[in-house]
């Protein structure tokens, strides 16, 4: 067909940078295409979710990056193109609606159309008014809204502009589910005949089961998965980085496969044949990993352990045995070599002593994923 | 009553004068990043804590036939500024500039910067986002400004001493014509005006105060 328009879709790539009083750097680095519909954008407070929205809109400058809609550029550190917010055409709705608190609901949502001219304006307002159910407000003040009816208005004000995009910064927080749902219902209905392409972010797992068709989940500035919720919301299985200090064990290792539905996978450790159990990351068989334990964490046996809850029995030999004050720590090789510590206590008891055949235990849980 | 009178007219003009220069100058110091800000604050707060006679003294040298201002002034019409209407105007408006500055720029500063965003995200450039949001949203700073730098003028006496003399019906304000008639021992008269002065400061202040204090400004209450 001749008038088959092309879904539109941005395109992100953006690298920003805010450094801190504190001299902590905060960096955003992503890159991701958005298609028409509800897109959402998942991730713990302090993830950047704000600051990438602030972004594509225009209102931060990013350090590079390209952002364009169907090809079209709005910024573009290698052209030099960064148009300012008032030309990108896109809406974007704050946590806080930001209406303006002087004006009716209709002046509000006039605001972003006022320099169109008269005839077919007040077909949009009118339009725009029915379609989120707000029609009958108009002459109100956002003082006298209630909170579902000021996100309603906020979100006519943003669309009566025909966007090209919309960002949605956790505009329904705080609603009970039922009005969230049935504004989101009226979000698509619109969206149905307009199909932009629509940022939702949320730190809500729950509003992510009930909007998403997809979900990106941002960390620490950075895309770490992107996909439907279901297969990327399995977050809680999945581990954050921890910090790369204070463990005595450091493990070279590949990940051999991993076990979503039980939220582990499988490494190889080292040239060695040797094989634990970790928490799932976010990572793909074949990738290197570095594991961290702590000589604290790990049981030493001096006979194969059975009927353990612990994934993880590795049998070695003690290499050396050194006194450290209160503890003691034992090097063992079991494929890879260990620092193991235990208590003189244990020491004593165990009979410890150099040549010794033992079994290390190691928790799942006890094995971190450090970055590199 | 011509005293009071030129106090008035003095004290609209300067009022109406500060707030076309105040508006600019607040909303650049609002927004600016340039560095040297503090500067330029300064010498906006300058007035407050210098003596009328240091502002004056200056003022004097400036607007007379050998000054800067005096001489342009010459050139143009014939006569120096000293001892005029028109400098007591520009000198009045320097000595109540921080007056307007001040409750301008805390307004502009209070508004939402969410607002702004909006605004902007709305398509609305500078110029229309500071008229119709920062400027209506202002409005209790703005009148705040535009009272205080009145009622300031119509108080003021050193500089007008300095720079406007004591000429009647050109440079003799309310509060010059007081101190005149209690020279020559004429308290009646010194206390009418006084008193005039007096009630019509208090009811202008208390009315502002009033307007901000009591939710007087709708759109202001949470």
């Amino acid at each position: 067909m001749a008038g088959e328009v092309n879904a539109p879709s941005l395109a992100v790539q953006v690298r920003f940078e805010r450094r801190a009083p504190s001299s902590s750097v905060f960096m955003l680095d992503v890159a991701f295409d958005l298609p028409a519909g509800i897109t959402i954008l998942f991730g713990p407070s302090g993830s950047g979710k704000s600051t990438l929205l602030d972004c594509i809109s225009g209102l931060l400058n990013p350090v590079e990056g390209r952002i364009s809609i169907n090809g079209d550029a709005l910024f573009d550190s290698a052209f030099s193109i960064n148009l300012p917010p008032q030309a990108r055409r896109f809406a974007y709705l704050f946590q806080s609606l930001a209406l303006f608190p002087h004006l009716t609901v209709e002046q509000n949502v006039c605001y972003g159309i006022s320099g169109h001219p008269l005839q077919g304006k007040n077909d949009r307002i009118e339009a725009i008014l029915q379609a989120f159910h707000v029609q009958s407000l108009r002459k109100r003040k956002p003082r006298e809204l209630s909170g579902g009816e000021k996100q309603r208005v906020a979100l006519a004000r943003s669309l009566v502009t025909n966007p090209r995009v919309l960002l949605l910064d956790e505009p329904l927080t705080g609603l009970e589910s039922g009005l969230k749902s049935s504004i989101v219902g009226d979000l698509r209905m619109w969206n149905a005949a307009n199909h932009i392409p629509i940022l939702y972010v949320t730190h809500n797992r729950e509003e992510v089961d009930a909007l998403g068709e997809r979900v990106i989940a941002l960390e620490h500035g950075q895309v770490v998965s992107t996909g439907i919720p279901h297969e990327v919301l399995d977050a809680p299985r999945r581990s954050r980085l921890a910090q790369a200090a204070g463990f005595e064990n450091y493990l070279e290792g590949r990940v051999l496969d991993l076990r979503g539905e039980d939220g582990v996978m499988r490494v190889g450790l080292g040239d060695s044949s040797v094989e634990i159990e970790v928490p799932l990351g976010y990572v793909s068989p074949g990738d290197g990993v570095r594991v961290a334990v702590r000589a604290g964490d790990i049981l030493l046996a001096t006979e194969r352990p059975a009927k353990l809850s612990a994934r993880n029995v590795l049998e070695g030999t003690i290499q050396a045995i050194e006194e450290r004050g209160a503890t003691v720590a034992c090097r063992v090789q079991a494929g890879v070599p260990f620092i193991v510590h235990v208590t003189r206590g244990a020491l004593r008891g165990l009979q410890l002593s150099v040549g010794q055949r033992v079994w290390l235990v190691l928790k799942t849980h006890s094995c971190h994923l450090v970055e590199e | 009553m011509a005293p009071l009178w030129l106090s008035f007219k003095l004290a609209a003009i300067v009022a109406t004068l500060l707030l076309a220069v105040g508006l600019p100058v607040a909303y650049w110091l609002s927004n600016t990043r340039w560095r040297g800000k503090f500067l330029l604050e300064a010498i906006v707060a300058l007035p407050l804590v210098l003596p009328p006679t240091v502002l004056g003294f200056y003022l004097l040298v400036a607007l007379g036939s050998r000054g800067i201002l005096g001489k342009f002034w010459l050139a143009l019409f014939g006569h120096s500024l000293a001892f005029t209407f028109e400098g007591l105007v520009i000198a009045s408006a320097i000595y109540s500039l921080p007056f307007t500055v001040q409750p301008l720029l805390t307004s502009f500063e209070s508004v939402d910067k969410k607002l702004l965003d909006a605004s902007a995200v709305l398509g609305a450039g500078r110029w229309r986002t500071f008229w119709r949001i920062i400027l209506p949203l202002s409005l209790p700073g703005i009148i705040t400004a535009v009272v205080l730098s009145f009622a300031h003028t119509l108080g003021e006496f050193g500089v007008v001493l300095m720079v406007g003399g004591n000429l009647p019906g050109i440079t003799q304000t309310v509060s010059i014509a007081i101190y005149d008639r209690v020279q020559s021992l004429d308290y009646s008269a010194a206390n009418q005006m006084a008193l005039v002065l007096l009630s019509i400061s208090f009811v202008v202040l208390s009315s502002v105060y009033a307007l901000n204090r009591r939710g007087g400004w709708p759109w202001l209450v949470k």
